[in-house]
């Protein structure tokens, strides 16, 4: 950001420690005060970060583009929450489906349904995460799951929806596990951050120490042949224990883990 | 027990005193989401009236979680000063409140009748209050704690210094530290959130913490927020100063915490052995936070600020230096906007001071609550003006390994400007012979040679 240097700020004579930490240190100050030009840039992060938050799922776009990389069918569901008022103040409604939602996966064809890994992807709280970053991670993926024999069931899209809405659309799909991609609460320095959840035997009432969470996947973060690696590898290891959550140890390479 | 409250023709009924407690409480997201909240405008306002009514000597008699099950409730009926509570024992909760607001309610007063009151009094009595009143009772409270430095005098404000790093890269921490540090910071302790709870990372910071404050011979205490069970861990070969715990108001709300009552304790007598404080012995920092039980699923029914308070007698329990409600990190989904944070707030300030605890607050919000910079600089000014003792000092505002928004170095800078407040004295000192600070409290420019600069320099290499 350029903003006219001006003579009312101190400088603070430190500056160069920020070689060791992205935190926000020798601002400077006018009086006691951030100088504008950090007041500004911080104000613009927060702007970033609460954009994502009532972002929109581009649910037609993203539809058109996973039938491009996926055979089988690609569902627009909706979970119970009314909108993103209530969305984020009810996580119990963000975990449910919708009846209409509920009824058109109860009414699918039997052959879409007892496949082994159920993909959702929904809005959490960024939908900015999964507009960009969901179709990159995803053609990596699918191609990893099917080389290693896993049968994949129709692509469900959920809006307004939280992590646990997986275990509802994999129990009535009767999927062996779910895997969710979601956007991650916002921070100031990364508003596009997503997260995969994975789930063995999903059913509504699981908690979180039945999921493994890889999380911060975006191109800064945790790129996404390094994260689809990941994922492919945590369900092999599910698979092969019958199992995810705390007793499913993440033992895939060395990464940096937030 | 049941109560009731008739406006015109319509009887409001309240089963119990839980239930009149949750219904009498100021609107927040927690209670909506915990099926706990008043249904109307007017049903709220009739359970104030019934909960005005209610004689404080009911609070001894019916309990919101039955003794049997809860250890929290034991504590807090079995630790009651009936001595303290003789001079407002035929009070109604109404009573109460005009009370505290009286100019006979004074801080000598407030003090000696601490012991006498249980957190569910004080939540009442809270419920009953405007902003103003919890401002105006929590002035007039005064709660001094002491270690290596004095806490919590009338007229001083002190500053947790928070240097988190999303790695708990040593020099990055040190940088941090350094500026807040040099901005006048770091009184009431210098306190990292560590990325990872291993004793090991745990130890190495301690030890580059406490290098730091002899180093430069600091009037101030040092933590490492790791779990209770760590520190106890490391506690004989390592310089742990202050033990931290996250706590909460109900035994099964602290079960999932991995913590009791009995381990709080062997901690706390753990600390003591260590003698380590030089001007006083206070040794626990806690956090606590409402929404914290419901979280949890640990909340039995009890409205989310009822519980907070109760969370605070098991503070009191323990003479910790610095308590410290983390108000808007836990989410919109308890504590929605500005407003329900800002009361929150003021709230557990109030509460905690008159049960006798040193109370700071974590201005603060995250991305996904209706809040920013301008809700926190109301509340850090409220807080001022209220006698708040701590609050967070983190770079720009910006925690980069926790992901919120707390206040920054600026903010206290400014507040502490505003209302002629002070550092802790010991503090406010070192600050002036360091050439950090002028006598008149003035934060003053500092040079390239500056011997703090020279530390970091040493740690970077």
């Amino acid at each position: 950001m350029e903003l006219r240097h001006n003579n009312h700020i101190q400088e603070d004579p430190w500056a160069s420690l920020r070689a060791f930490t992205t935190a926000r240190i020798a601002l400077g100050r006018t009086g006691a005060a951030i100088p504008l030009k950090e007041v500004l840039a911080f104000r613009l992060a927060h702007a970033h970060a609460r954009d994502a938050v009532y972002s929109h799922l581009d649910t037609n776009g993203l539809q058109e583009k996973l039938q491009a990389i996926f055979a089988g069918p690609v569902l627009q569901l909706h979970s119970s929450v009314a909108d993103r008022y209530e969305y984020l103040q009810r996580p119990d409604k963000g975990r449910r489906l919708d009846t209409e939602s509920s009824g058109r996966l109860s009414a699918l064809k039997d052959e879409y349904k007892q496949q082994d890994i159920a993909i959702i992807l929904a809005d959490g709280l960024s939908a900015t995460a999964l507009n960009i970053h969901a179709i990159p991670l995803l053609e990596l993926l699918l191609p990893m799951l099917k080389a290693a024999g896993r049968s994949v069931a129709p692509l469900c899209l959920a809006e307004q929806g939280r992590v646990a809405i997986g275990d509802e659309i994999g129990a009535l799909l009767q999927a062996k596990c779910t895997l969710v991609l979601i956007g991650e609460r916002p921070g100031l320095s990364s508003a596009d951050s997503m997260g995969a959840y994975l789930t063995y035997s999903p059913r509504p009432g699981n908690t979180d120490e039945t999921r493994n969470c890889i999380s911060n996947i975006r191109e800064e973060g945790l790129d996404y042949s390094h994260a689809a690696g990941k994922i492919s590898y945590l369900v092999s290891e599910a698979f092969r224990l019958c199992l995810s959550g705390v007793d499913l140890k993440d033992n895939y390479g060395l990464f940096l883990e937030k | 027990m049941s109560y009731q409250h008739t406006i015109q023709h319509r009887t409001y009924r309240f089963d119990n005193l839980r239930m009149l407690l949750a219904r009498a409480t100021p609107f927040r997201s927690g209670d909506a989401l915990a099926g706990l909240a008043a249904d109307s405008y007017e049903e709220r306002v009739a359970a104030q009236l019934a909960l005005a009514d209610v004689p404080l000597k009911i609070f001894l008699e019916e309990t919101v979680i039955p003794y049997e099950k809860d250890e929290v409730t034991r504590l807090i009926l079995d630790t009651h000063n009936k001595t303290a509570f003789a001079p407002i024992s035929h009070f109604t909760v109404g009573e109460l409140r005009d009370w505290l607001l009286s100019d006979a309610a004074d801080t000598a007063a407030l003090q000696a009748l601490s012991p006498g009151l249980t957190p569910e009094m004080v939540a009442a009595v809270s419920k009953l209050m405007r902003n103003q009143d919890l401002i105006s009772v929590a002035d007039k409270c005064e709660v001094v704690t002491r270690f290596r430095n004095t806490i919590g005098l009338k007229g001083h404000l002190s500053v947790r210094l928070q240097p988190n790093h999303n790695t708990d890269d040593p020099r990055g921490i040190a940088a941090s530290i350094i500026d807040g540090l040099l901005y006048g910071s770091g009184d009431a302790v210098i306190g990292i959130n560590p990325a990872t709870d291993s004793p090991q990372a745990v130890v190495t910071l301690l030890q580059m913490l406490d290098n730091l404050r002899l180093q430069f011979d600091i009037p101030t205490q040092s933590c490492v927020l790791c779990h209770v069970t760590t520190a106890m861990q490391i506690m004989h070969h390592a310089p742990v100063d202050l033990v931290f715990q996250s706590i909460a108001g109900t035994e099964q709300a602290n079960r999932s915490f991995g913590i009791d009552l009995a381990l709080l304790k062997e901690a706390h007598e753990g600390a003591l052995s260590l003698r380590r404080g030089t001007v006083g012995q206070n040794v626990m920092y806690f956090e606590t936070g409402q929404g914290s039980a419901l979280s949890a699923n640990a909340h039995s029914g009890i409205d989310q600020q009822t519980c907070e308070v109760r969370a605070y007698a098991v503070a009191r329990q323990f003479a910790p230096l610095l308590v410290n409600t983390v108000v808007g990190f836990i989410g919109p989904e308890y504590l929605f906007d500005g407003k329900q944070i800002i009361r929150a707030a003021l709230e557990d300030h109030c509460c905690g001071k008159l049960l006798g605890l040193p109370m700071g607050v974590d201005i603060c919000y995250t991305n996904h609550a209706e809040a920013d910079q301008d809700d926190m600089d109301n509340l850090l000014t409220l807080l001022g003006v209220a006698g708040c003792n701590f609050i967070m000092g983190v770079p720009g505002a910006d925690d980069i390994m926790l992901n919120y928004q707390s206040t920054s170095f600026h903010d206290a800078l400014y507040v502490r400007k505003v209302l002629g407040l002070h550092a802790a004295p010991e503090f406010e000192q070192w600050l002036q012979q360091q050439g950090i600070m002028d006598h008149t409290g003035a934060i003053l420019p500092v040079s390239n040679a500056h011997r703090l600069l020279g530390y970091s320099a040493t740690a970077n290499r």
